[in-house]
């Protein structure tokens, strides 16, 4: 079998076409694709549709880190689909809203659950389910429900990924992951939900076997490339807030 | 303006609101003035706090210099863990969510209808919107509390007779705790519950925009000792 190691971030993405779905997993930063952003933006396609669950990062990157920001303002985005896409307060700015409000991309606002719940059943091959999330709220409105005892649900589709972009702790060569405390998040869902998954990987590759099954968070099965993440400053990792305001770089 | 709006603090608020929560129950608490909830001191009661990317029995924030960046709370805080704390991945997260096994969740909130029906993921005018998990929380949680300052910053009632901007969910709110005292939706009207120290209730019929039902006595909102 060929290997599933890549040598850098570049030759692990010179293959997206323009016009491809991608989940970006992470939440608030952790566990998010940084370095894969990164590459994707030198990558240069466009057209794309980006899955993730906001369109920015947070306080433990710097407020110029790569995140979806840096495809947008490359041109490289045509929607956003995500749980977040305004500010949650009003002195917030982001890059994303900005185009957004002038209407240079579109977006789709879908509540966090069911923006999981859309890409495991993806994963799972399940192609809808209904769910009683945003019943009678705008976001339901001229879309079908059904009531199944004496509730109302909203049906739901499932989104396939084209690729996943996902951030893991530790990797075996054969592509098995374990995620660290809250890196977990969205990464496995998007892993199942994709028919591409390239994984940034921050303790270095190990041999197949090393992770004991019990401990696999996401089987090798879904996995296709990895890459080891460099230390810094070639590679980006998150650092603590008290750090970064001491002007550390990455 | 004044300093700080009239009545309670938002600690004060949110203790307020920890006070309902019963021995072993599975808390969600909202990015804003509900994570306060989770400085209340439970004594001897078991509470375990649930946050949407699926860590389940976080405690206090880290102290700064040891945080683990692996690990935040819904609001991208860095937390630590207690004993007995599991993590699972979103999907997850929210069919525990969806499954009925969140006791109450404490959200903030722009507006709250007399009905229960509430609003915090889209302000007035604005394109686009941030719902985060509250859609889910909103219909799924046993209980639905929201704490929030009783009026907008330019003076307006934010518990009104239907929501102007658009709802996060209908008819799910139980309780209501604002500055000014405790409150909570009915069929009938938004009844005052218990009213905070130095306010009166005329003060706050002329700051709510909804009907309010006023026992004949209302006692003054719980604080801790």
């Amino acid at each position: 079998m060929k290997s599933k190691v890549f040598a850098s971030f570049d030759e692990a993405v010179h293959d997206i076409p323009d016009g491809a779905t991608i989940g970006f997993g992470g939440f608030a930063v952790v566990g998010m694709p940084v370095n894969l952003y990164a590459a994707l933006s030198r990558q240069g396609a466009r057209n794309l549709t980006c899955v993730s669950n906001s369109a920015r990062g947070g306080a433990t990157l710097p407020g110029d880190a790569p995140d979806m920001g840096w495809l947008i303002k490359n041109g490289q985005v045509k929607k956003a689909i995500c749980a977040f896409t305004a500010p949650t307060r009003a002195s917030q700015r982001f890059i994303f809203s900005e185009y957004y409000e002038k209407g240079l991309i579109e977006a789709e606002l879908v509540p966090q659950g069911t923006l999981a719940e859309r890409m495991r059943a993806a994963g799972a091959g399940i192609p809808a389910f209904y769910t009683p999330a945003a019943v009678g709220t705008e976001l339901a409105l001229g879309r079908e429900t059904r009531r199944f005892g004496d509730r109302e649900y909203l049906l739901e589709h499932a989104l396939p990924l084209d690729y996943a972009f996902i951030r893991a702790y530790q990797a075996d060569a054969f592509g098995n992951l374990r995620y660290r405390r809250s890196q977990r998040n969205f990464n496995p869902v998007m892993a199942m939900a994709a028919r591409v998954v390239i994984v940034e990987v921050e303790e270095e590759i190990l041999p197949v076997g090393a992770i004991d099954p019990d401990d696999v968070h996401t089987p090798g099965v879904f996995v296709h490339r990895l890459v080891k993440i460099p230390p810094p400053p070639e590679g980006w990792w998150p650092q603590r807030p008290a750090d970064l305001n001491a002007g550390g770089r990455r | 303006m004044s300093e700080r709006a009239k009545g309670l603090t938002r600690q004060q608020m949110c203790d307020r609101l920890a006070m309902e929560f019963e021995d072993g129950w599975i808390v969600n608490l909202g990015v804003g003035i509900p994570t306060l909830c989770s400085n209340f001191d439970f004594g001897d009661k078991l509470i375990v706090f649930h946050s949407e990317n699926g860590v389940i029995g976080y405690g206090p924030l880290a102290a700064p210099g040891r945080e683990d960046l692996h690990l935040v709370n819904a609001g991208g805080q860095h937390v630590t863990l207690r004993p007995g704390a599991a993590v699972v991945h979103h999907a997850d997260s929210f069919a525990m969510i969806r499954g009925g096994r969140i006791d109450v969740t404490v959200l903030g909130a722009y507006e709250v209808a007399e009905n229960g029906d509430f609003a915090n993921w889209k302000m007035a005018g604005q394109k686009g919107g941030g719902i985060g998990g509250a859609m889910d929380l909103a219909a799924c949680a046993r209980h639905v509390f929201v704490a929030m300052e009783h009026q907008t910053r330019d003076g307006r009632p934010r518990l009104v007779e239907r929501c102007a901007i658009p709802v996060t969910a209908k008819g799910v709110v139980n309780l209501v705790v604002t500055n000014l005292g405790l409150f909570a939706p009915t069929r009938d009207g938004m009844v005052l519950k218990e009213i905070a120290p130095g306010v009166t209730v005329d003060e706050i019929t002329a700051a709510t925009g909804c009907r309010l039902l006023i026992p004949r006595e209302v006692p003054p909102v719980r604080m801790v000792r």
